[in-house]
């Protein structure tokens, strides 16, 4: 077995005095989707968000133990050149709204002031966009704002812009909880061919969703970790009796 | 039967009641609404009379010769404001130039830092700052700055009038700022943008509108003071483009024409009062062509 890119040994975040999460270790390996999931204030999305470290901007949050992003501390890493390696794709569509669909998917590039020709920006805007399935319906209004588009299309078009960066994971945090059923199929998809080049990390709360779409899934229950398997083993033979529960739906 | 019928007419007779009660209600809401036009007409009445009166005095006084001559000696006719105006448009330029960098840096600071102490102090200040009397700004700045200097000047008056502009900067780009979705800035964090590029290359671009608009309406409140300006650029009956010296501007050359026993002069007072609502009505026009033009999409 190679090497997990994403290594968490006792794993602890807090806000203030709240306990979050509770020693986590988990281990996530290379081209592989996994799916976070649990009930509402279980911790989910406080993970993800303490693998890009943007659980950090919320005042007096912490952490403790170990997150480790193939092999290196995460948390002593500059935030700065960490997030540009993890992808993250939020809830809500969240385009730049001064932006146009060409300069959104790039902007990664234009705001951190690297500088490239037009022919590499055309290449990386066609190929993020066709990543996220999304080129054949903005490429005649690349220069369009980004806003324009609807909320499905907005949120392909921060895929792409994560795409863009080229990250080593994609963190999407419940990306397809905002939006209707047919953008959610689509991206859902897309999570499908985009395994092949990233690893992806998804939190959701449908569990449908969940067996769709990943290949392991992980249960989280009051800030505990209390299941990491196979999708299928978790969905067909849970080993705890509380994923169990969750699977058939007696809390959540 | 009878029974029945009775009950048919109580439930007539209940129709009839609710009918009553809306036809009261329509009546009523159709009284408020008489009531709150009316009301309307009568505050927006005098402001209106205002504006026709300043008009109808300053329009005979507007030509081409009044913007571009200079105030002639009493006894002569004729003559213009040009002075004035120069003087205006310079001493606001300068004032925006202070004020316009540091009134956005202390808003950026007001809304990223909501609880601090500093913040709330700061807040304080501002709202303090607001609702100083600008009289009181003219003496302020006569000892800190024309004192100093060693005699009246243009400058002082820019620092005076950059003082009063500063609350209404600073709060409209907090206030700007603060609405915009947290969302907005974690998607550029994300991307491994810093922070400091995230607040300069997304936060304040997309907050521009309003900010702009609060710099225009913050010149449009200053640019007819006349007290501060008093004490500070004090006024000049000659063309000047230094800075460091005196020089004269629309709200000071109505003060000094409208107080004079000179017909004419009054009539340039009329001339330069209706000039300087004119421009306050072109400013207030730009913000809103800004806030419908730059409108920021989400």
């Amino acid at each position: 077995m190679e090497s997990a890119i994403l290594k968490a040994t006792d794993f602890n975040a807090f806000f203030g005095k709240n306990h979050i999460l509770k020693n986590i270790n988990l281990e996530i390996h290379k081209n592989t989707v996994w799916a976070i999931m649990g009930p509402s204030g279980c911790g989910k999305t406080t993970f993800i968000r303490c693998v890009n470290r943007m659980h950090e901007l919320v005042p007096d949050a912490s952490v403790a133990g170990s997150l480790q992003l193939k092999g290196e501390e995460i948390y002593t890493m500059n935030s700065v050149v960490l997030r540009r390696k993890v992808g993250m794709v939020f809830q809500r569509p969240n385009p730049f709204p001064t932006m146009s669909i060409y300069d959104n998917v790039i902007a990664g590039y234009i705001l951190n002031g690297i500088k490239l020709s037009k022919t590499e920006k055309d290449e990386i805007v066609e190929n993020s966009l066709k990543q996220a399935a999304l080129w054949m319906e903005v490429r005649s209004t690349l220069h369009k704002k980004g806003t324009f588009l609807s909320g499905g299309q907005q949120q392909r078009l921060c895929i792409a812009r994560a795409l863009a960066m080229n990250p080593e994971i994609l963190l999407l945090d419940e990306a397809t909880s905002a939006l209707d059923p047919i953008s959610t199929s689509l991206i859902e998809e897309l999570i499908h061919e985009l395994k092949s080049e990233y690893t992806i990390l998804m939190v959701t709360h449908n569990m449908q969703q969940a067996a769709r779409v990943s290949d392991e899934t992980a249960f989280f229950y009051l800030g505990e970790l209390i299941e990491a398997n196979n999708t299928k083993t978790i969905f067909t033979n849970p080993k705890h009796k509380k994923t169990q529960e969750y699977i058939t739906g007696h809390f959540g | 039967m009878i029974l029945a019928e009775s009950n048919i007419n109580r439930e007539i007779s209940k129709e009839r009641l609710i009918e009553k009660q809306i036809q009261r209600r329509n009546k009523k809401n159709t009284l408020f609404k008489g009531m709150i036009i009316a009301g309307t007409l009568v505050t927006t009445l005098p402001l209106l009379l205002i504006l026709f009166y300043i008009f109808k005095q300053g329009i005979s006084a507007i030509n081409w010769q009044f913007l571009i001559n200079l105030p002639k000696p009493v006894g002569e006719s004729g003559g213009g404001i040009s002075n004035a105006l120069t003087g205006s448009i310079l001493i606001l330029l300068v004032s925006c130039i202070i004020a316009i960098p540091v009134g956005i840096i202390v808003g950026i600071y007001l809304s990223e830092d909501k609880k601090s102490r500093l913040g709330y102090y700061c807040r304080l200040a501002v709202d303090v700052l607001q609702g100083i009397p600008s009289i009181v700004i003219g003496i302020i700045i006569y000892e800190w700055v024309v004192r100093p200097m060693g005699g009246f000047s243009a400058l002082s008056g820019s620092v005076a009038l950059a003082l009063m502009m500063l609350p209404s900067i600073i709060k409209s780009t907090e206030e700007t700022l603060k609405l915009l979705p947290e969302s907005l800035k974690e998607a550029s964090l994300a991307l491994g943008v810093p922070y400091y590029k995230t607040i300069l290359r997304v936060i304040v671009p997309t907050g521009i509108s309003g900010i702009t608009t609060g710099i225009i309406l913050s010149i449009a409140r200053v640019i007819g003071e006349t007290a501060p300006l008093l004490f500070t650029a004090f006024g000049n009956p000659f063309m000047s483009t230094n800075i460091l010296e005196p020089m004269s501007s629309l709200p000071l050359i109505i003060f000094n024409y409208a107080t004079s026993p000179y017909n004419d002069w009054h009539q340039l007072a009329w001339g330069a009062s209706m000039l300087l609502i004119l421009m306050i009505l072109i400013l207030n026009i730009i913000t809103k062509i800004v806030q419908r033009k730059w409108k920021v999409q989400f």
